[in-house]
């Protein structure tokens, strides 16, 4: 087996364990980590796809933002040492045949399924090139999805001030 | 790096990820876990358009920017939903499910 094989299977074999464990862990703070572990294997997939701004991005954003936000809510919240009931078996059984009927018809139709890659030549992804695409409003540009996002970011910073400040 | 290594591969991940994410979103019955199933899913969507990005289209970026505008996306959700929760465990000091059924002011 090739290297980079090796790696791909380690990367994807932590995601899948911890992203099970962080949805059964009966202890949520032991959750939030299992999905940092999640995000960062992740961003090693992105990392052997040459994709290195997102890889970047998806460290800094998701791994140390979002998850950062969400064990701050946990201790908020609720006690480090309280330990979830286990969940009824009505649901259990409802989630997992759910999950497992609509695994098996996506997988189904992705082995199926015929893919065909452009012939055109590849792109050689830098930094440079991510930038000027990104403010580009030419052909291949991407400006108006950038400041429409940093408006709905600035909606969502208000509208999180002012939901959470207290005596409304 | 990636040539022996086919594109069903990255997509069989990251379809078990969506739907292990949709799975935690019906069992569990915390606020906060329910919000670490849906940033589960988008992350597993994230993965699928950078390797159809990669794979099927590599002399654009759609699928880079797509990905770059659901990270986002996911984190101005996050931290919404995260203002509702402590707002919610001010008002009724739990945050399961069961116990939040009425909406009154």
């Amino acid at each position: 087996m090739e290297l980079n094989q090796f790696i791909f299977f380690l990367l994807s074999g932590l995601i899948l364990i911890f992203s099970v464990l962080a949805i059964t862990s009966r202890k949520i703070l032991r959750a939030a980590v299992y999905l940092l572990t999640v995000l960062v294997a992740t961003s090693g997939l992105y990392f052997m796809l040459n994709y290195e701004f997102m890889a970047a991005v998806q460290l800094t954003l998701y791994a140390g933002g979002i998850v950062v936000l969400i064990i701050f809510s946990i201790l908020l919240t609720s006690h480090i040492s309280h330990k979830f009931e286990q969940p009824a078996l009505a649901n259990v059984f409802a989630g997992a045949l759910t999950g497992i009927l609509g695994c098996g018809v996506a997988i189904w139709s992705i082995i199926k399924f015929p893919f065909v890659a452009t012939t055109q030549p590849a792109l050689v992804v830098d930094m440079k090139v991510v930038g000027t695409q990104l403010m580009n409003t030419g052909n291949y540009g991407y400006a108006l999805p950038f400041e429409v996002i940093s408006v709905l970011l600035l909606a969502a910073m208000i509208a999180a001030i002012i939901i959470a400040k207290k005596g409304n | 790096m990636i040539q022996d290594i086919p594109i069903q591969y990255f997509l069989i991940v990251s379809t078990t990820m969506f739907f292990i994410g949709v799975c935690g979103f019906i069992i569990r019955r915390n606020l906060i876990t329910m919000l670490m199933a849906i940033e589960l899913i988008l992350n597993s969507v994230n993965i699928n358009f950078l390797v159809f990005n990669k794979f099927l289209f590599p002399h654009q970026l759609q699928g880079h920017f797509f990905a770059l505008i659901v990270v986002a996306i996911a984190a101005a959700e996050a931290s919404v939903a995260i203002a509702l929760f402590i707002n919610i465990y001010r008002r009724f000091t739990n945050i399961e499910v069961e116990n939040i059924s009425e909406m009154k002011y």
